[in-house]
């Protein structure tokens, strides 16, 4: 009986441990980019660009030509690189506070003004590097360090839907919010990050995959209960599906 | 031309292809001049959304081995501080313009020098220097504008045109070059997609293991020396038989320049030492005139930040005396004269005090 590789390592990530906690999605989603890179046999002509949050070492795992970006700043960094090498796919990975907190004017301008980039949006609620803080997008009720009683509408006001806002702008070609939680939901989440990035290649504009994520550590759950805490309380806020295709 | 024209024109013929920028007085002719020159080349412009996001597209297309540009005037520059540590922190070439305005908070459009501290001793956090260069003509807009690209792609360091309002907005007439010498290097370090070669480029300024972070600040201390080696510039007049030397750059010397000469109508031996570039800044060359017996009179628009450079260089070897106005305000020549009367003959810090009273 012969043996037959059935998984490997996509060629896309490099031969290096990832940092992150167990449980964490940050690493399904970074095979996922490997993955579809390797698919789309675009290795030689693309350009990724970390943020600052877990991902940061993101420049570590992938095996392409990587730039770490100020916080926030990552879709100006994009705007840069894009414009001087459009044949490349341009691609942004960022967290919440890093998308929209900090770099929120960032986000809003790069997809008004349709930049050809990909952005790849991790909203999992909380600030992991720094210790769990609030985000934009941390829910009511929520605890975190900067809210221990749970996030309060007259304190802290409300979490931002990204997706639905940047959907009123004519910039964005495609938009999708997906949840790596199930294995249908796992599936979309690659596509989505497929489609961007294919609809990057043939020319089309701006596109964002806002994918729902946990944070065992700083949520203090278990990784199975965070993925429970997902179906149960974030989708209901932040509603999975295509919101723009153009 | 404009000198904000000439800072355009000289970047475009230094082959800069990428330009972002946003619009603050006194530099608006920049971006503006830049959204229609840029297409011409097959250049980008954005106006970016802030001087935030526009430093920060900078470092972008800075990491791909571009020659890129941005512009602004004091608080925008503000705003761009991390993005410039960020640029040196990375070793990545750009072209930074300072029009200075007058300070501090959101100020005045009228000029000033004081942005002298942000820019030489680095505004932004950590341990890293710009390369610092100040036109006082239009000319000098255009050919130290060209240069700033040639000497970024040198050191792999970001470089600084410090200009302010007046030499932004000031008309003269210009012989641009036929051609400009681009000594555009390989730069086998940037980011341009992978294209077959045996290993990844990362642009990244990071290092968690502090051993590797010190030899990377050890490597730029090295760059830095080297720079202050090889790229002091400066200039004198009539300064060989000067018993009294103003030290002044920018729209500054020019009024000096006026001053001087009615004071050597006045029968007084005095001169003028005008540093081009800030950083590295003339240290040698004015302690050699202190060594001279000459004594230095600073003049800026400012408290008096560059006086701190000149008192550092001359290191108690000769008098210092400072004479500066803040928040917009001009000289005019007959208040330099007189200053330059006080000065002359008594000590320096009696003479102040004197024009003070």
């Amino acid at each position: 009986m012969t043996m037959q590789k059935v998984f490997e390592r996509p060629k896309a990530l490099s031969d290096v441990n990832f940092s992150y906690c167990s449980g964490c999605l940050h690493s399904v989603v970074h095979r996922m980019i490997a993955e579809v890179i390797d698919e789309l046999g675009i290795i030689e002509n693309t350009i990724g660009i970390c943020p600052v949050g877990c991902a940061v070492f993101m420049y570590d795992f992938m095996d392409c030509d990587m730039i770490e970006a100020a916080h926030g700043r990552a879709p100006a960094v994009a705007t840069g690189v894009k414009r001087m090498l459009p044949e490349n796919v341009v691609w942004t990975y960022q967290g919440d506070g890093d998308l929209a907190s900090i770099g929120m004017a960032e986000t809003v301008h790069s997809a008004a003004r349709g930049e050809n980039i990909s952005v790849i949006f991790i909203n999992n609620g909380t600030y992991g590097m720094t210790g769990g803080q609030m985000a934009p997008t941390t829910l009511i009720g929520q605890k975190s360090t900067t809210c221990a009683a749970g996030r309060d509408v007259s304190l802290n006001g409300y979490p931002i839907r990204v997706s639905e806002m940047l959907a009123t702008l004519d910039g964005p070609s495609y938009i999708e919010r997906v949840a790596p939680v199930t294995a249908a939901g796992l599936t979309k989440t690659k596509a989505a990050i497929k489609k961007s990035f294919q609809n990057q290649i043939d020319g089309k504009s701006f596109s964002l995959v806002e994918i729902l994520a946990n944070c065992p550590t700083q949520w203090k759950m278990s990784p199975v209960e965070s993925l429970k805490w997902i179906e149960e309380k974030v989708i209901p806020y932040y509603p999975l599906g295509v919101i723009v295709d153009r | 031309m404009k000198g904000n024209e000439a800072l355009v024109r000289g970047a475009i013929a230094a082959g800069c292809r990428a330009f972002f920028g946003y619009p603050i007085t006194p530099q608006n002719e920049v971006p503006e001049y830049m959204s229609v020159m840029m297409p011409k080349v097959g250049g980008v412009f954005i106006q970016a959304e802030s001087e935030v996001a526009a430093i920060n597209m900078v470092y972008g297309a800075a990491a791909t081995g571009a020659r890129v540009m941005t512009s602004s005037s004091s608080p925008g520059v503000s705003l761009k501080q991390e993005g410039i540590s960020y640029i040196a922190a990375s070793e990545l070439p750009a072209v930074i313009v300072n029009v200075q305005r007058g300070g501090p908070g959101l100020g005045n459009i009228a000029p000033g020098q004081a942005d002298y501290f942000q820019a030489v001793k680095g505004g932004g956090h950590g341990d890293y220097k710009l390369l610092v260069l100040a036109p006082w003509s239009v000319t000098e807009c255009y050919e130290l504008t060209a240069l700033a690209f040639d000497l970024a792609d040198k050191y792999r360091n970001p470089v600084m045109i410090l200009g302010d309002a007046i030499v932004g907005q000031m008309i003269e007439s210009i012989d641009v070059p036929e051609t400009v010498e681009a000594n555009v290097p390989e730069k086998p370090w940037a980011i341009t997609g992978r294209h077959g070669r045996a290993s990844k480029n990362v642009i990244n300024s990071l290092w968690i293991d502090v051993k590797i972070m010190e030899a990377l600040n050890l490597r730029l201390q090295a760059k830095y020396a080297e720079m202050c080696e090889n790229e002091v510039r400066w200039r004198e007049t009539m300064t060989d038989d000067a018993e009294l030397v103003v030290v002044a750059y920018g729209a500054t010397a020019r009024i000096a320049r006026t001053a001087i000469d009615r004071a050597r109508a006045e029968g007084m031996k005095v001169g003028l030492f005008r540093p081009i570039s800030l950083y590295p800044f003339p240290s040698a060359q004015l302690k050699s005139l202190a060594e001279r017996g000459k004594r230095l009179l600073t003049i800026e628009m400012s408290a008096g930040q560059m006086v701190e450079d000149v008192r550092l260089a001359v290191n108690g070897l000769s008098d210092v005396g400072f004479y500066g106005r803040m928040g917009g305000v001009v000289f005019t020549p007959t208040e330099l004269v007189d200053q330059i009367r006080a000065a002359y003959g008594n000590s320096l810090e009696d003479a102040c005090a004197e024009a003070a009273r």
